[in-house]
């Protein structure tokens, strides 16, 4: 908490540079989670696209003529 | 004489985004989207002919994407209106967590990406129909319709009930009269579910501006119109049964909760005024919800335990 004595800083300008400074943490969090989700969702989709591909192709590539 | 230089200016960097992933998924309006999805999963599953699990997961995944590409560019187109009301003032866009811009790229990403791969995984009929849905509901009813017309939920609705019929396309590849029954039991639904919120909310739509039945036609006429509506909506109700898809089960189950439907709408059309008024149109908005979500489970269950005729 300011204390008023950081300096010859009034301690309303210590608060708001305290704000800032969590907002900007916070917000770097978020952005760090929406990665995290975007990364997630196109795992999930990659997972998606491969096992329709198989259920599409279905017995077809194991019985192909050779 | 010489050109004086040329400057360029130094670019501006936009602000970075301050949302979190809960923004981006109330965005989605995750409400309407699991509608969307039960209704499909319904259409899919009474279908005469059975799709794969895995393509039907898929399916439902890309529909709910394609759903909530809606709600996104929905937000997006009507961000200054939902600032002005009290229900939407906490949306992600109003609230300044997300940019307007976002909110579209967002959207036309999901809406995109929904359709083409619906088409390209599981059939173009499905497809066309989750980018008519789109497209309707975006262009028709949130551009054109919903600041212009007290019709606007009425036609608008066509959009929120599209969903079965997708469904039903997903694993058929065509369309039918027993998928067009579902979306016809969902259409006739959607105007008493929302002239009920618009009842209770009318300082809300008549400060943003938006002409809802009773801002424009008055309150006396919006309860009479969602009396009629939910008549029609009891009597599609039977339409599956008729049409020899639903069994008497079903049946019984439409009439019970088209009974309660009809009687929290008569409360509605009785009860006019004071905190019994509004407290009757609470009650209509939340069973409708109850109705809608209990009848398609009836066909569900009925199907999956093969109880019909």
């Amino acid at each position: 908490m300011a204390s008023g004595l950081d300096g010859n800083r009034p301690p309303a300008e210590i608060e708001d540079k305290d704000a800032a400074a969590e907002e900007a943490e916070q917000a770097k969090r978020r952005k760090r989670l929406r990665s995290l989700a975007i990364a997630w969702a196109l795992f999930a989709l990659v997972l998606l696209f491969f096992f329709v591909t198989i259920v599409r192709l279905g017995g077809n590539v194991a019985n192909r003529p050779l | 004489m010489s050109e004086p230089p040329v400057t360029f200016s130094e670019p501006q960097a936009l602000p970075a985004s301050s949302a979190s992933v809960y923004d981006f998924i109330v965005l989605l309006k995750p409400t309407v989207m699991s509608l969307a999805v039960f209704t499909a999963a319904v259409g899919m599953a009474i279908a005469p002919v059975p799709l794969h699990p895995v393509l039907a997961f898929a399916a439902l995944i890309l529909i709910a994407m394609g759903a909530g590409a809606a709600g996104a560019l929905n937000m997006w187109y009507d961000a200054d209106i939902d600032a002005l009301m009290q229900r939407t003032a906490k949306r992600p866009i109003p609230r300044g967590r997300i940019r307007r811009e976002e909110a579209a790229a967002f959207g036309l990403f999901l809406a995109a990406f929904s359709v083409l791969s619906l088409g390209l995984l599981v059939n173009w009929v499905a497809a066309s129909l989750l980018a008519a849905s789109i497209v309707f509901y975006l262009v028709i009813y949130t551009h054109w319709l919903k600041r212009r017309t007290p019709l606007n939920i009425v036609i608008g609705g066509a959009a929120g009930a599209l969903p079965p019929m997708i469904g039903w396309a997903a694993a058929t590849s065509s369309v039918a009269w027993a998928s067009f029954v579902l979306f016809l039991i969902i259409f006739l639904w959607t105007p008493p579910h929302f002239w009920a919120l618009a009842l209770y909310r009318s300082r809300d739509y008549e400060r943003a501006g938006i002409p809802m039945m009773p801002n424009v036609r008055g309150t006396a006429h919006t309860r009479q119109q969602i009396l009629l509506y939910t008549l029609a909506t009891v009597l599609a109700g039977f339409l599956p049964v008729a049409f020899g898809f639903a069994g008497y089960g079903y049946g019984a189950v439409a009439a019970a909760l088209g009974a309660g439907f009809l009687f929290c709408a008569w409360r509605v059309y009785r009860v006019r005024e004071g905190f019994e008024a509004d407290r009757a149109c609470r009650l209509l908005f939340t069973f409708s919800i109850l109705y809608l979500f209990a009848l398609f489970g009836a066909l569900w269950v009925e199907h999956g335990f093969g109880l019909g005729r």
